[in-house]
């Protein structure tokens, strides 16, 4: 476990490295290529002439998709390949789009570090291709991910609108309602900490995606980004704030699991009922059947708790899209694969193979918001999780170089958790430490 | 681990040889003296070799039991002990057929990587080892500098130069992107060129030459003899080293086909953590498991021929 969290530090490092480089290329227009842009008709010609892509993604729905665009397309190779999952996959196409050769011509990248690729000048602006005109197909929020300083940089795939997953058995064997605000949810978690000093109401050790997440849906906006190189960095703000003081009380006061996410013990603590929720992005049903088999039947979903009662909020946490690299020599087929594997066609595989789609058509179909889950005990998750996706908080967005800051953030905000102080002291470390990189990397920062 | 402790013994191994070798007669008494003290049993000495023995063979021990269990028993029963059902079998059958049986593959670029790699690497610090210490020619002390040098430069920090280089060169995501940069051990040369200093007898050179022996001749029929303790010694590290490779290959390669065991492994680990992934943690240890096997069997048998040379030297003259 150490050796892999120090592989992940390496990995930031390099990647932090090769980001130094690529701001350099910063300053040279993107777009001016001479595949910048293309008219339907030429995308549809350039689908039916001999050619290949290369794909880098990790998402196993991606398979089936190549599948069948190549069925529909017998003429395009398309070269699936996985080099990595997550940070793994972001240090790669850094360092290829540091060297300049060997970049995919499409790559699969999360909503969180997309802004990183995009104002870098890594990817290319699809509005050339006619992107813009697909907002419709895609919920606000997803759209909103990937529209980045006027351009569109990706298409997107899946999304993790968050809900709280919660397990039905352990509430009822102590009386409890299930939770519908924050004050309620910190309650609950003295109960059942108080019943059961091994158990808890939920896990967690310090995790950047999470806490961003978590600020989102309390209406935080601590990034801003103007221009591609303006950035502001505010931790202390209302919205942080606001999720800072609620969380403190669970943090302080020892109330949640100090399990790591994906680890032994937390795959154990969901199966046996010692972590009793999880608020979690909507694509955590299918890790749940295959990761925790034995705890089938026990689980359920409901709405995010919110800190007003009855006013119904959300984040998006995790999901992505795919994009197509500025250094690719195939781009109109590029896009043309993107078409299909982020339309409708790709996105009817993706659902059915547990992907939790961003596609307006595939959230709002008959099929899949009648959806009876078993492993759910019946319960007809996807109404809750497509709900969650409409009461997303509008007006996020994250930083330029996110995958660094996310990294230093065990040494931030993850000393508050470990010490069981208060986070907003965390929060201004990493805020801090994130104002610092941005200025040693070129960016104007202004951190308030 | 593994890695630090093969560093240990060949250390002192490479002292215990110099020391011999520069003892010979005059010293025999002192050393039989010391031999009695050693077998003086310490209890402390005992209890502490004890608990790390412990501590390096438990988590062996807890791979064992684990990979004999089902995904689903995995996350349901004690760690350190084993759960009902006997799925070792299972488990590795299906490590060897999961998805195409892309761990088959894995094992044999590892395999390819390991004897090209650590092979090679092992023949050019044996011979440039012995060079330095047997041939004197101008510039020696110069690479004497640089490879002192090398050895304090950790693999890691390179990685990422070395992959923008072989990027310029066209060789990222080809084999010659992990066997290339695994066929320079400095520590190896280094290593070999202490030895040879005092294992090979500049003398026994001299009577090789007087007789007619070309210097290719030489090397291969007396001085490789003499020197297979300390070929075996770095040819078990850069087995070691290319085996546990990980960075490397990590940021070279992005083609599955050629990943070694290391990164692959990792790649099956990291699926679980994706929406919609299959978690397969039970195959993943059973192949670490398999994955270590022939480590473990390199390590034994090539101990054997280590050992026995220490002695043939330590008995000579």
């Amino acid at each position: 476990m150490t050796t892999r969290s120090t592989i992940r530090r390496w990995a930031g490092v390099a990647v932090a490295a090769a980001l130094a480089g690529s701001l350099a290329a910063c300053a040279t227009p993107s777009g001016g290529s001479e595949q910048g842009s293309a008219s339907a008709e030429e995308i549809a010609a350039a689908l039916q002439k001999e050619s290949s892509i290369t794909v880098w993604g990790w998402a196993p729905q991606l398979e089936p998709i190549v599948e069948a665009f190549e069925e529909k397309y017998p003429k395009i190779d398309v070269k699936l390949e996985n080099v990595g999952t997550g940070n793994d996959h972001y240090t790669k196409l850094q360092n290829a789009i540091k060297a300049g050769t060997g970049a995919p011509d499409v790559a699969q990248v999360e909503y969180y570090a997309l802004p990183q690729f995009a104002l870098s000048g890594a990817f290319a602006d699809l509005t050339g291709f006619g992107a813009d005109e697909l907002e419709d197909q895609y919920t606000a929020s997803t759209w909103g991910s990937v529209s980045i300083d006027g351009g569109v940089y990706a298409l997107p795939q899946d999304s993790g609108p968050m809900a709280m997953f919660y397990r039905a058995d352990v509430f009822e064997k102590l009386g409890l309602e299930v939770p519908t605000t924050w004050d309620e949810y910190i309650a609950a978690g003295q109960a059942i900490h108080a019943a059961d000093p091994n158990a808890y109401i939920t896990n967690d050790v310090g995790d950047a995606g999470f806490t961003t997440s978590m600020i989102w849906q309390a209406g935080g906006q601590p990034y801003a980004v103007e221009n591609g190189t303006d950035v502001t960095i505010d931790f202390a703000d209302e919205g942080s704030t606001k999720w800072a003081d609620t969380w403190n009380q669970l943090v302080e006061n020892e109330l949640v699991a100090p399990i790591s996410s994906w680890s032994d013990e937390w795959y154990q603590g969901l199966g046996d009922g010692s972590i009793a929720t999880l608020v979690i992005g909507a694509w955590m049903p299918g890790n749940l059947e295959s990761g925790v088999p034995d705890a089938a039947g026990k689980w359920r979903v409901a709405p995010m708790p919110t800190y007003e009662e009855g006013v119904a909020a959300a984040a998006e946490n995790g999901g992505g899209g795919d994009a197509v690299l500025e250094q690719s020599k195939n781009k109109l087929v590029a896009y043309g694969f993107l078409e299909f594997l982020n339309g409708p066609e790709g996105a009817a595989i993706h659902a059915a193979n547990g992907g939790f789609p961003s596609t307006v058509a595939d959230l709002e179909s008959e099929d899949f918001l009648g959806y009876e889950s078993d492993y759910f005990g019946g319960q007809k998750i996807n109404e809750v999780l497509v709900q969650a996706s409409k009461d997303v908080v509008p007006g996020w967005s994250y930083l330029p170089f996110q995958t660094y800051a996310n990294s230093i953030y065990g040494d931030t905000v993850g000393q508050s958790y470990a010490n069981a102080s208060d986070l907003n002291e965390g929060l201004a470390a990493w805020q801090e430490a994130s104002v610092q990189y941005g200025i040693d990397q070129g960016f104007t920062v202004n951190g308030k | 681990m593994t890695t630090e402790a093969t560093v240990t013994e060949a250390i002192t191994t490479a002292r215990g040889t110099e020391r011999r070798a520069g003892s010979r007669q005059p010293r025999l008494h002192r050393s039989v003296r010391r031999g009695s003290t050693v077998q003086r049993r310490s209890i402390l000495l005992t209890i502490v070799m004890g608990l790390l023995a412990l501590y390096a063979l438990l988590p062996l021990f807890w791979l064992l039991v684990n990979s004999t269990k089902t995904q689903r028993a995995l996350f349901s029963s004690f760690g350190l002990w084993f759960s009902g059902d006997f799925a070792l079998w299972d488990n590795i059958v299906q490590t060897l057929t999961y998805h195409d049986g892309e761990f088959v593959r894995w094992f044999g670029n590892t395999l390819l990587y390991v004897v090209v790699g650590a092979g090679g690497a092992t023949l050019l610090a044996t011979l440039a080892g012995y060079a330095l210490a047997k041939y004197d020619f101008p510039g020696r002390r110069a690479v004497f500098a640089v490879v002192l040098g090398a050895v304090a430069v950790p693999g890691t920090a390179l990685a990422v130069p070395t992959f923008l280089m072989f990027s310029q060169l066209g060789l990222t995501n080809t084999p010659w992107a992990i066997i290339l940069p695994s066929l320079i051990s400095p520590f190896g040369l280094y290593l070999i060129w202490v030895y040879a200093s005092d294992a090979v007898p500049s003398e026994l050179l001299e009577a090789a030459r007087i007789d007619g022996s070309g210097e290719f001749r030489t090397f291969f029929t007396v001085s490789l003899r003499l020197l297979a303790p300390g070929f075996v010694t770095v040819l078990l590290f850069t087995i070691v080293a290319t085996w546990n490779n990980y960075f490397l290959p990590l940021i070279m390669l992005s083609e599955s086909t050629w990943y070694p065991l290391t990164v692959g492994l990792n790649s099956w680990n990291a699926q679980a953590t994706t929406a919609g992934g299959e978690a397969i943690y039970h195959l993943v240890i059973t192949g670490s498991l398999l994955t270590i096997v022939p480590i473990v069997v390199a390590f034994l048998f090539l101990q054997r021929y280590w050992q026995s040379g220490l002695a043939a030297g330590s008995v000579k003259q």
